[in-house]
Formats: structure tokens, C-alpha cells, sequence
């Protein structure tokens, strides 16, 4: 993901220098979120990087894919960074922590292993937060062509003529 | 008179819809001279507009108005405002079937003789058999075409297919072929063969596969005979003081209310919104709704017992290549009670996307057990199952006057619940399924719940005493002597097969009763 706004600006150094640990898997700054090695970052603009960050681990934990990069969650779920969606994904992100600290961890990123995660997200699946979240991410995620190709799925053929003289029937192993 | 016709001409048949049943009804009809105006309440897309992207064609064909549902089936949960997934466009779901066209076999024309009482079961014959459908099943499949029949070639078995014959053939399946289907194998009727592209079901884009949208449609227009109004939805038929019916009340594109004067109206938009059009045009001389004198209408709704099987081996199969769906297993659509229920189903190659398979293997499932499903997508294979499901009452379409369309109209609520008799189907069709795709290797095999559904019937239904039903043998309301219901909701009893040409067989047939009942000044 190409980094955007103010974040552009800065060398991968700069931007680590401004940021801090948010769990293993990334940093928040003022406004961002980025990989820990700075290779992507996202500038939030209404929901804060804190929350933004949960929300991303909370997503690729719903739908752990191990081969797809943190970007196309970052993707799945920047939609809710409106002024409208903020207040309630904070407040959602809030129960998660809190949920979180519940079970002895500091925060939802404050956890060690996926597992520990999933029996927290389990303790919330009924909620409305949890099923917007996972419903928005069926074609959040799934449906972002950058993936396909990370389960071998070829899209659309008709602008190559189809499978007929391309490995429609092209099965060797039986 | 020529096309376009005016609002007041009342020598005009309306037909309501334009897919399997409308769509062709249209055509026969205008080919044999009579004036037809035809209301579509989708909009008109062709080969070049279908768009092979799973979501966006979605967006672009999927009849999307509010409905609403109820009852045990999973489908009221996971998707509660789509309990179908049908075709709001000219052409109707034929540019969304799968093309598997199959005649019903004999003794399914006569479900309760042949099966006896079934507790909590609404079973009735047919007033109709295989004799007298015969000759019309033949004009079906030479105007769709259907490979397999008539001389046609089978197409070829794409990879999808060779897996879920090699498992067949080991678990001693006989009856296995690449299926008969209105897709065409060489070219035939000015249409080109397939391409193996795969999308079936966004609209086949080399017009290989048939749909009324770009043949009997534009066939009948030709004629001069035939009017199509898009973006036309059917609000009330109108009837006047001795209960025949007289017009078709509409809302036109613009959102404006037209009325259409009419000599005889066919209802053929499927088997939630034909029942609602009935019920929506009760009035003080029908207070249940119009031709519902036996209180049938909207009862008895089928979907056909469905499931899938999916099945992830440990090297590549790419189940999306190709027909959409490639072969079918005939072995278990026999009657044979002594596998516990009574009727049987058919095994049809079927596969998804990435989207939609994210959508559809397990709705709401999520964590590792799905991901790593999906995860060996192209490794995995797919079948659906299609089975004969029990008519029950309480199955039914209803109008929910809390909730309204766009036009200010109650929607349909699909009330759906399993006969244990589908329970204990689906149970063994999981079973036979998984155990193909055992018998080459599977590692991992998921029995996949009912998608929305597609097969939509018996809403409407025939039968030969006007208490037992809506209609009699020619589709023809038993209340009303000049309406005709002319879709899938006329089915007595659903069979075990795919549904469309049946419904194609019966419009042929209808035609010819209409026009022949014109010309004899009885209707």
C-alpha cells in the first residue's frame, strides 16, 4: 500500500522514528499505522491509529489467510474510517480490549497467540460489531482482485478466449 | 395492429415476465400471429453487457427488492432478505441458469400415486404425464438446443468434471455423462459453441448458452407482434363484474402507474412475485386474491432439496475452468424407499468463484476452519445436489404488509421449512457425494447448506380438481377462464430435475392451447 498524505513525506526511518509497537505486527504514529519495518503504512483520518490497528488484527484474525499481506486487510476495512463509522468502531475496538483485559492481557494486541485472540473474538460473536465486521470483510476481503491470485484463482477469461484451448480439461493426476 | 400497442388496445395478451415461461410464451405466441405485450420489470442486457466478475454481476441481474422470509431453513438467517437468487432483467433467470435441461422422469408426473401418502406432505398428481408432454419436451429441446438430445453431441468434461466421474465410476455409478444441456457443444440455431469460459451463471457472454433474452425475445419482436416494456413492474390485474380479467395495472420506468387493457394476462415472474401479484389484485369479488378460491395460492412453495459438496484433494483441480456446470450423476434420481425417502436427486458439477465461494461454503463460518478451505481452492472440486422436495402447505409465500417495495406494494415473505423427507435426502446426498470425491483422494470434504435459491416452484399450482389447486391442466386459472399462469409456480410437484425445460415444454404448450382458444373465440 502506498503510503499516503503527510506519511509520504517521510523516509521508512523518519516514520519508524515517530512511531511505537502496537503488537507484533504493527506500529501507530500520529495518524498512521504502519508494518514494523515501514514497508506499508496507512494514515487514519477518523478512527484512531490505536483502534485502526486493532481493527486490521481483529480482521485477518476473522479471516486468517497466512499468505495475504496486512495491506488487503488494511483495504477491508478502510472503509469504516468515516466520521460516521468512528465512534461506533472505537466503541467496538473498546469492548474488545476490554474483553482482552478480562482474560489478563493489556489490550486485544497485547496477545501473544492467535488463539488467545480467537477465544476472545468467540466471547463477542454474537454481537452486532463482531457480525459487521466479519460480514463486510466476506466482500472486503474476498472480493479485492489482489487476492485472487493468492488462491489460484484466474478471474475472468472471456477476454482470452476461455479455457477451451487453455487447460479447461488440462487434469493430469487422475 | 403492430407493436407498439396502445394502453387502451384490448385484443392484447400481457404476459408478466419474460424468462423461461414468459419469455417463450411471448415468442410462440407472436409467431403465430397473436399481439403480445410483455411487462419486464428488469431491464434488457445482452452478451456484450454480462460481466464475468461474480459481485458486479450480481449487482447488475440479481432481483434485489426487498423480500422478506421466515421459517427453519438456514437461508432465513444467513441471507433473510434473499431467499432467492433470481434474474431481474429481459430474459429472466434464463441468463443466469446453468443450463441443465432435463425431462422429468415418468412416475414424477405422478408423485402422490406413486408414493403414497407422506405425512405432512400436500402430494398431488400431475393432471398431465409423460405421454402428453412428450411432443413438447421434443420442441423444448430443439429450441434450446439441448446437447445429447435431437442428435446433439455432449460437450466436453472439463477438470471439475473428470474428478467427479473418476469418483463415480469407483463408487459404480452407471449414469454419468457431461449432462444435457441448452449449451451448445457445435454451433447450432446462429449461436456459437462454448468456449469453456466458465461464468454460467453471469450471463454466458458467447451467447453459447440459450436464454430467451437474445432468442425467442428478439425473435418475437421481429415479428411485429411482440411489445417488450422494461422496467415495467405489475402492480394488480384488474377483473371486471363477471370475473374476467380486463388489464394489468403497472408502474412504468418513470415510477408512474399505467394500466395495460388486456384480452387474456399470463403470469410468469417466478414463483415468489406471481403469487404476490395475485394477492396483491384481491378485490371485493376476490377478497383472498385473485384466482385463490381453493386458498392454494402462494402455498406449497419448492425449492428443490439442494446442497453442495466440496472437496479439496492434494493437487490442483481449477473447478472454476469451464462449464459452469459440467456433468451430472443420474443413479440415485430413481424412486427406491428403501433408502428412506421417497423420490430422488441428481449429482451436477458445480463451481464458484473465490467471492462467491467465500460467500456461500459456510455462511457466517469464520477463523481457520474456513480459511484453510479456502485456502486450497484450486485444489477443490464441487458438485451441487438437486432432489425432489415435498409440497407442504405452510410452505408458502405470503404478502408482508409491514414492509414495502419501491412502489409502495407489500413484498413477498418466503415462509420454508424441511420435510423431514428432505432431511433425510440431503443427509444421503452428502453422504454419496463425499463419498465420490473419497473414492479419488479427497482430503478434506465439506457438506455445503442450500444457497438461495434458484429453483423456485408450485406457488401456483396445477391440478385437476379446482379445489386441490390454482390452475388446471393448460396453466389456466380453475376461477378466472381468461388468466394463465405460465411459470414455474404451475408445478404440481418439482421433481427431481432441474426445472427450465419443463417450464419451456409447458409454455410451448400453452401457446398453442391460447391461440388455438382465440381463434375459437373461447377466450
Amino acid at each position: 500500500m502506498t503510503p499516503t498524505a503527510d506519511v509520504r513525506g517521510m523516509t521508512r526511518r523518519q516514520l519508524l522514528s515517530r512511531a511505537t509497537a502496537a503488537g507484533a505486527s504493527f506500529v501507530v504514529g500520529a495518524g498512521f499505522v504502519a508494518a514494523p519495518d515501514a514497508a506499508w503504512a496507512y494514515e487514519t483520518t477518523h478512527i484512531k491509529p490505536e483502534a485502526f490497528a486493532t481493527l486490521v488484527q481483529m480482521a485477518r484474525d476473522i479471516y486468517p489467510h497466512d499468505r495475504i499481506p496486512d495491506e488487503n486487510y488494511v483495504i477491508a476495512v478502510k472503509g469504516y474510517d468515516t466520521p460516521e463509522m468512528a465512534p461506533a468502531i472505537e466503541a467496538g475496538i473498546a469492548a474488545l480490549d476490554a474483553a482482552a483485559q478480562g482474560k489478563g492481557f493489556a489490550s486485544y494486541l497485547g496477545t501473544g497467540w492467535e488463539r488467545d485472540r480467537v477465544d476472545i473474538l468467540r466471547g463477542m460473536e454474537e454481537s452486532g460489531f463482531f457480525q459487521m465486521i466479519r460480514g463486510g470483510l466476506v466482500t472486503g476481503l474476498y472480493n479485492q482482485k489482489a487476492v485472487w491470485p493468492i488462491f489460484g484463482y484466474e478471474g475472468e477469461s472471456y477476454s482470452q478466449g476461455g479455457y477451451l484451448e487453455r487447460g479447461f480439461d488440462d487434469i493430469s493426476w487422475l | 395492429m403492430a407493436a407498439p400497442f396502445e394502453l387502451t388496445d384490448d385484443s392484447v395478451v400481457v404476459i408478466i415476465g419474460t424468462g423461461a415461461g414468459g419469455g417463450v410464451l411471448a415468442n410462440e405466441l407472436a409467431q403465430k400471429g397473436v399481439s403480445v405485450v410483455s411487462l419486464e420489470a428488469g431491464g434488457r442486457y445482452l452478451p456484450e453487457d454480462y460481466v464475468n466478475d461474480e459481485w458486479e454481476s450480481f449487482g447488475q441481474l440479481a432481483w434485489t427488492d426487498p423480500r422478506t422470509t421466515s421459517g427453519d431453513w438456514r437461508v432465513a438467517r444467513d441471507f433473510s432478505g434473499l431467499p432467492a437468487w433470481i434474474v431481474k432483467a429481459v430474459g429472466g433467470t434464463t441468463t443466469h441458469w446453468a443450463g441443465a435441461s432435463l425431462r422429468f422422469q415418468e412416475h414424477e408426473w405422478k408423485a402422490a400415486t406413486t408414493y403414497g401418502p407422506v405425512q405432512g406432505a400436500n402430494l398431488l398428481d400431475w393432471p398431465i404425464d409423460a405421454a402428453e408432454m412428450d411432443p413438447w419436451y421434443e420442441k423444448a429441446e430443439a429450441k434450446l438446443g439441448v446437447t445429447r438430445t435431437g442428435g446433439r453431441e455432449g460437450l466436453p468434461g472439463n477438470n471439475n468434471y473428470k474428478v467427479f466421474e473418476a469418483g463415480a465410476r469407483a463408487l459404480g455409478y452407471t449414469e454419468v455423462h457431461t449432462g444435457r444441456m441448452a449449451i451448445n457443444s457445435a454451433e447450432y440455431d446462429g449461436r456459437t459453441f462454448c468456449h469453456q469460459t466458465g461464468f454460467c451463471f453471469q450471463g454466458c457472454k458467447w451467447g453459447a448458452k440459450w436464454s430467451s433474452a437474445y432468442t425467442d425475445i428478439p425473435r418475437g419482436e421481429a415479428t411485429g407482434n411482440l411489445e417488450v416494456r422494461e422496467r415495467c413492474h405489475a402492480a394488480r390485474i384488474l377483473h371486471d363484474d363477471s370475473g374476467k380479467v380486463t388489464g394489468v395495472e403497472y408502474f412504468d420506468a418513470d415510477g408512474n402507474l399505467q394500466m395495460q387493457a388486456a384480452r387474456v394476462v399470463c403470469v410468469a415472474g417466478n414463483s415468489f412475485e406471481s403469487p404476490r401479484l395475485l394477492l396483491n389484485s384481491a378485490s371485493a369479488m376476490f377478497p383472498d386474491g385473485l384466482a385463490n378460491s381453493s386458498g392454494q395460492v402462494g402455498r406449497n412453495y419448492m425449492r428443490h432439496m439442494t446442497g453442495s459438496v466440496y472437496a479439496t484433494f492434494d493437487k490442483p483441480v481449477r473447478m472454476w475452468r469451464g462449464t459452469t456446470m459440467a456433468g451430472i450423476i443420474s443413479d440415485e434420481a430413481r424412486h427406491d424407499p428403501s433408502r428412506g425417502f421417497v423420490g430422488g436427486y441428481e449429482l451436477e458439477t458445480l463451481a464458484l468463484g473465490i467471492p462467491f465461494m467465500a460467500a456461500f461454503l459456510d455462511p457466517g463460518a469464520w477463523g481457520r476452519e474456513f480459511t484453510s478451505a479456502l485456502d486450497a481452492y484450486e485444489n477443490m472440486a464441487g458438485m451441487w445436489i438437486v432432489g425432489e422436495d415435498m409440497p407442504q402447505e405452510t410452505n408458502r409465500v405470503t404478502l408482508n404488509h409491514d414492509v414495502k417495495d419501491q412502489h409502495g406494494l407489500p413484498v413477498a415473505n418466503v415462509h420454508f421449512s424441511d420435510h423431514p423427507n428432505d432431511i433425510a435426502m440431503r443427509n444421503h446426498a452428502y453422504k454419496q457425494g463425499t463419498a465420490v470425491y473419497e473414492a479419488v483422494g479427497a482430503t478434506r470434504t465439506f457438506p455445503t447448506p442450500p444457497y438461495p435459491s434458484t429453483h423456485n416452484l408450485g406457488t401456483n399450482r396445477m391440478s385437476e380438481n379446482p379445489r386441490d389447486g390454482v390452475v388446471n391442466r393448460w396453466g389456466r386459472a380453475h376461477d378466472v377462464p381468461n388468466l394463465f399462469v405460465s411459470d414455474g409456480s404451475q408445478f404440481t410437484t418439482g421433481a427431481a430435475e432441474n426445472p427450465t425445460l419443463t417450464i419451456v415444454a409447458l409454455a410451448i404448450r400453452q401457446a398453442d392451447h391460447i391461440a388455438r382458444e382465440m381463434s375459437a373465440q373461447n377466450l
